[in-house]
């Protein structure tokens, strides 16, 4: 029900946004919109079942996730979100919170971390990992990002990430930067964060996992970079894979100080 | 016992070396790093339909244009040449399709996903309107490149088959099929020579742009 609040008060906005023309911002009219919805994000449905199968035993070892070490110590989910990426001592490598998670998955659970990175997203334990994702997320809600740069590996991708977000390639010639690499820019009517630096609170890297009120869908933030590598017309980048965590690391580095409002909710 | 004990401290500061080893590693030199992005892009990626691994191939320009330092003089000038050099001018002389379906091809975003099915330019638009103003009616315009409103008649193109004309006419044709002609890293897709757009969507975009007629000019 909450969901089709969201739709009817899109469409009012929608109709409002085109009879004042540009007398409002886009992201003032979204400000607004995030503000009525204050109280009903749909997201919190995703929260609950997350919080439900952190606590679940589940796979073949029949286990819950309540002794993931996110990066805070075994079970620590409050406050994990804004640390990550990070490096992992017992991976040895840069971890996002779905590589992380995944990591979890197996070790803890006994279910197939290569299976789960290569199901679509939306289907079956992918679902889960949304919902997943909404939940840590949410245990972070209003706190700062504060990437860890201590660890010589973190350092090192974040040097990957910024050469991944300047990499221009496709038959458009598109990289990260030809949208997210200057402020004030807008694609259609949608701003543009820049995202080579602090783009602001509950802004970019500070706005995912969010609710996407046009599909319904509770977007991770590895959904949302493969989103964009899909517009940017490039192949199609593995879940988890190292892109995606160096991305990670460069923008949340980027964004240090700003404010989470994951999981936030979205046109 | 004494021994024993050396041979345990001896462990321990081997494993305190190894244990520290990752942290006291020096950085990869800037060389480095960029192998090893190199290597990662490649790690990272996987064919989905029409996106083939060949899109992250980057070629000269694409590789001068992929960091927060724009290239040398040289380099963007030698890029600029080549992409003025690759330019196909149209076989029949002919610059100017109808501007309507040009108004059609810059509202139309569509194109080259990995969800789309054919490669083929005619499924394509040229998302012109994601980017710039193009005529004023359209008010869910983009604006990471400048203001297309009025392009003709701020250039002063009365009639595009004046000779007076020819040398816009010209440019926009080039700017369309191979924008890197004009700006060695301009962040605008080179529609002819990716095969975004094919020679007749392209006029209609030039007619778009020229045709006094068009919304663009008024």
């Amino acid at each position: 029900m909450k969901a089709w609040k969201a739709a009817s008060l899109l469409g009012a906005l929608a109709i409002a946004g085109a009879v004042g023309a540009q007398s409002k911002s886009t992201a003032d009219g979204i400000a607004e919109y995030r503000k009525m919805l204050e109280d009903g994000n749909p997201a919190e449905l995703f929260e609950a079942k997350g919080e439900n199968l952190w606590k679940t035993q589940r796979g073949p070892k029949n286990a819950s996730l309540e002794q993931c070490d996110l990066g805070k110590g075994p079970g620590v989910v409050k406050g994990a979100w804004v640390e990550l990426p990070r490096y992992f001592a017992d991976t040895k490598r840069v971890q996002d919170l779905e590589s992380r998670l995944l990591t979890c998955m197996e070790t803890l659970q006994g279910l197939n971390a290569a299976e789960i990175a290569k199901t679509p997203f939306g289907r079956g334990e992918q679902a889960n990992m949304e919902a997943l994702a909404a939940y840590v997320s949410a245990a972070s809600n209003g706190m700062r990002m504060n990437l860890p740069q201590a660890h010589r590996d973190e350092q090192v991708m974040y040097e990957l990430g910024k050469r991944a977000f300047f990499f221009r390639g496709g038959p458009m010639d598109f990289s990260c930067a030809s949208c997210h690499g200057e402020s004030g820019k807008r694609v259609r009517l949608q701003d543009l964060p820049d995202l080579t630096k602090n783009p602001g609170d509950g802004i970019g890297f500070a706005a995912w996992p969010a609710y996407r009120v046009s599909s319904g869908e509770l977007w991770s933030m590895q959904r949302r970079l493969n989103d964009c590598y899909r517009q940017q017309r490039f192949p199609y980048p593995g879940y988890a894979s190292d892109v995606t965590v160096a991305l990670g690391v460069y923008m949340g580095v980027n964004a240090k100080g700003a404010q989470s409002i994951a999981p936030a909710i979205k046109r | 016992m004494n021994h024993k004990i050396t041979l345990t401290a001896a462990a321990l500061v081997a494993t305190l070396v190894v244990a520290g080893c990752a942290a006291l590693q020096p950085m990869p030199s800037s060389q480095e790093l960029d192998a090893q992005a190199a290597a990662m892009m490649k790690a990272s990626f996987r064919e989905q339909g029409i996106a083939t691994m060949d899109r992250i191939e980057q070629d000269l320009g694409q590789k001068a244009c992929s960091s927060d330092k724009a290239p040398s003089a040289k380099v963007a000038a030698q890029i600029e040449e080549a992409a003025l050099a690759s330019v196909k001018w149209p076989a029949d002389g002919k610059y100017l399709g109808d501007w309507k379906e040009g108004e059609k091809l810059a509202q139309n975003g569509r194109g080259m996903t990995w969800t789309d099915k054919s490669t083929d330019p005619k499924g394509n638009g040229g998302s012109c309107y994601n980017c710039h103003q193009v005529g004023k009616a359209e008010l869910s315009y983009g604006t990471i490149g400048p203001s297309l409103y009025n392009f003709g008649k701020l250039r002063g193109v009365a009639d595009p088959a004046d000779p007076k004309s020819a040398e816009v006419v010209k440019y926009t044709w080039a700017k369309l099929w191979n924008s890197k002609a004009y700006a060695a890293c301009s962040n605008m897709p080179r529609f002819g020579h990716a095969g975004l757009l094919n020679e007749e969507q392209i006029r209609h975009l030039v007619a778009l742009l020229l045709d006094p007629k068009s919304p663009v000019n008024q």
